[in-house]
């Protein structure tokens, strides 16, 4: 069985910079990491590879040196990894991200499915599993968090949901977005790590998977970001000292002079 | 420092530092205390392929040597010595069948080792054989095309958890230190148990315990080198893997250095981080110089002894003795700077001193490497003369 697992660049710390111009984040000389629920959808790809045989390929839209953290995927057993990267690409919101990574999985080709983490750790909107789906025209299930049973043509698995889980089958192809409770991803091997350091890593244009660039990064996406700011936390706060007696007491006074609380 | 490591040896360093900071630091604390075996640390080193560095690659390794090795015991005492020696243990093992196994032996066991599928142990100390191991009582007897080992060995490091023993047993009594030869024994051989599991100062979470051998018969193909070359087999075992001892001492004094530096930069008194006062600058100063240098020692004995040099036994106890002596003294100064703090199992740098100290006792108690060294010095005085 063949599997496709997409995988993000996110900024590695908390102190991103972002261009006020596009209101998009830098992401030129920030540590760069891979989104880490996408760690539980290459360790998921795997794992399917490794107990149906087939191949297990990552693909990746970015800058060029997102070609290295790729290496780190092939270090953990992925097969071979594509890194989609142009500057047509850039600025890309969701849609042109769901657009471009369905041109490059469908340039793979011969895949059973396709797998993401449930959303990325940056933009936070987990719309690119299923806008990819939408793209390429097969089913999705979003949030998995078992997969029961797959063979050719078919899955069954597990969507999480706020007080259970719902169990879905699908025909194959198909897309499923992932939740850290599907597994624990491993670390590397040394005999991966030095097959990563060996690999090549495909890397494709626009032209190279046939994309209408109209479609594409910023011109293809009509998400406007107005504005993008830090909230400031101001918050005053004022330890209440004293024995535990005189703390309620001074804490009930407070309350009910602030009229959060009144005396009946 | 630049240790101009080659881009393999970065990697295995790099790849043990990941699982001892992931993997062993958050159930360090927890192992030591209840003095759990870490089956599930092994699997993850298994997995990690870090158990075959030192193994030729004909056999399924990587085709490293005692650097490699040293490396992984580094990293991973950092986190927690008495887990890494799981690893050092089984290297301590294995190493008699690098260096004397015939073509069959390896073939026949090193490939499995290489993959962590079988732990590795070493018998040679036993109740009235410790640092005069001519004193051992455990004999085999031939008979046949089998040998008939019976003895206990004491305080054998993996006993119980590895599959693979090599042991070292009296064949003629007659001879003194060349009636010894070594051997290679399978768990689950009849006549082979374990005895008592000891309750340890340190390094807790490694399995201590007694091999007890009652009539227990083993092949002849089982015989490591010849007949009369055990004390050989054993010298020239830990004459290579004392750096490994070295290696996870250095590795416990970086731990409780990196615990109590940290500490000195958070902990407030007279309105100000520690680290401020000269009194704890110089107690990490020293901490310092003293872990560099024993680095730098640890890493050129390693290349030394991996360069393929004749005489090692000198250069081996030397960096033995001085990262061992180095990890008691610094990790006693760990606690001191953390004060109160250090000295409570909340924190692990009273855990890091209770492990230092077994790195001055065995593979050869300190004083007996000072033995070892005089004696080279003075041989090599002889020889000059």
């Amino acid at each position: 069985m063949n599997v496709i697992v997409c995988v993000k660049q996110v900024p590695g710390t908390n102190e991103v910079k972002m261009n006020k111009e596009t209101n998009t984040i830098i992401r030129e000389g920030a540590e760069a990491i891979i989104n880490p629920f996408d760690t539980y959808a290459v360790e998921e790809g795997v794992r399917i590879k490794e107990q149906t045989g087939g191949k297990a390929t990552v693909i990746s839209m970015g800058i060029p040196s997102v070609a290295e953290l790729l290496r780190q995927t092939i270090a953990v057993g992925i097969d071979e990894a594509v890194l989609l990267s142009d500057r047509a690409f850039a600025g890309s919101d969701s849609l042109a991200t769901s657009y471009a990574l369905s041109k490059g999985i469908n340039k793979i080709g011969d895949f059973d499915l396709v797998i993401c983490g449930k959303q990325a750790m940056d933009g936070d909107t987990a719309q690119v599993g299923p806008g990819l789906a939408e793209k390429l025209g097969i089913p999705h299930t979003t949030y998995v968090r078992k997969i029961e049973e797959i063979r050719k043509g078919y899955i069954r698995c597990q969507r999480m949901t706020e007080d259970g889980y719902e169990v879905i089958e699908m025909p194959l192809p198909a897309v499923i977005t992932v939740v850290k409770e599907i597994n624990e991803p491993r670390l590397p091997s040394l005999k991966g790590m030095m097959k990563a350091k060996k690999a090549e890593i495909r890397i494709m244009t626009a032209d190279d998977i046939g994309a209408d660039k109209d479609l594409c990064g910023l011109k293809g996406s009509p998400t406007q970001v107005v504005e993008t700011f830090v909230p400031v936390h101001d918050v005053n706060s004022e330890m209440i000292e004293g024995t535990p007696g005189e703390q309620v007491k001074r804490l009930a006074e407070k309350l009910l002079s602030m009229k959060f609380m009144t005396v009946k | 420092m630049n240790y101009f490591l080659t881009e393999e040896q970065q990697m295995i360093k790099d790849l043990a530092a990941k699982i001892a900071d992931e993997k062993i630091k958050p159930v360090a604390l927890k192992y030591d205390e209840e003095g759990i075996f870490p089956r599930d640390i092994v699997k993850v080193l298994a997995d990690s392929d870090l158990f075959g560095v030192y193994i030729p690659e004909e056999y399924g390794g990587f085709g490293g040597g005692i650097f490699e090795m040293a490396l992984v015991v580094e990293e991973l005492s950092r986190a927690c010595g008495g887990i890494a020696l799981a690893y050092a243990g089984t290297g301590l093992g294995t190493y008699p069948i690098i260096l004397f196994g015939t073509e069959e032996q390896k073939a026949k066991y090193l490939p499995d080792i290489a993959q962590g599928k079988k732990l590795a142990a070493f018998g040679l100390t036993e109740a009235n054989a410790g640092s005069d191991a001519a004193g051992i009582q455990t004999t085999a007897k031939a008979d046949g095309d089998e040998y008939i080992l019976n003895g206990t060995k004491q305080w054998i490091t993996n006993g119980g958890e590895a599959e693979v023993y090599t042991v070292i047993a009296c064949t003629d009594r007659s001879k003194g230190a060349r009636g010894f030869s070594a051997f290679i024994v399978e768990k689950g051989t009849p006549g082979f148990s374990f005895g008592k599991k000891e309750n340890k100062m340190g390094i807790r979470a490694s399995v201590t315990s007694e091999l007890v051998f009652e009539d227990c018969r083993i092949p002849r193909e089982n015989l490591l080198a010849r007949e009369g070359m055990g004390f050989l087999v054993a010298m020239k075992t830990l004459d290579r893997t004392r750096p490994g001892v070295a290696s996870q001492a250095l590795g416990i004094a970086q731990g409780a250095f990196d615990e109590a530096l940290k500490y000195s930069g958070e902990r407030v008194q007279f309105d100000k981080p520690i680290s401020s006062f000269q009194a704890i600058q110089h107690m990490l100063a020293d901490m310092a110089i003293q872990i560099e240098a024993a680095r730098c020692l640890v890493y050129q004995t390693c290349r030394h002894i991996d360069g393929g040099a004749k005489s090692i036994s000198k250069e081996s106890a030397i960096s033995k003795v001085f990262a061992s002596d180095t990890a008691m003294k610094v990790t006693v100064d760990a606690v001191q700077v953390m004060g109160g703090y250090g000295y409570m199992k909340e924190y692990p740098v009273e855990k890091m001193m209770r492990d230092a100290k077994i790195t001055q006792i065995y593979e050869g108690t300190n004083q007996i490497q000072r033995n070892v060294i005089a004696l080279e010095l003075i041989k090599s005085q002889k020889v000059s003369k």
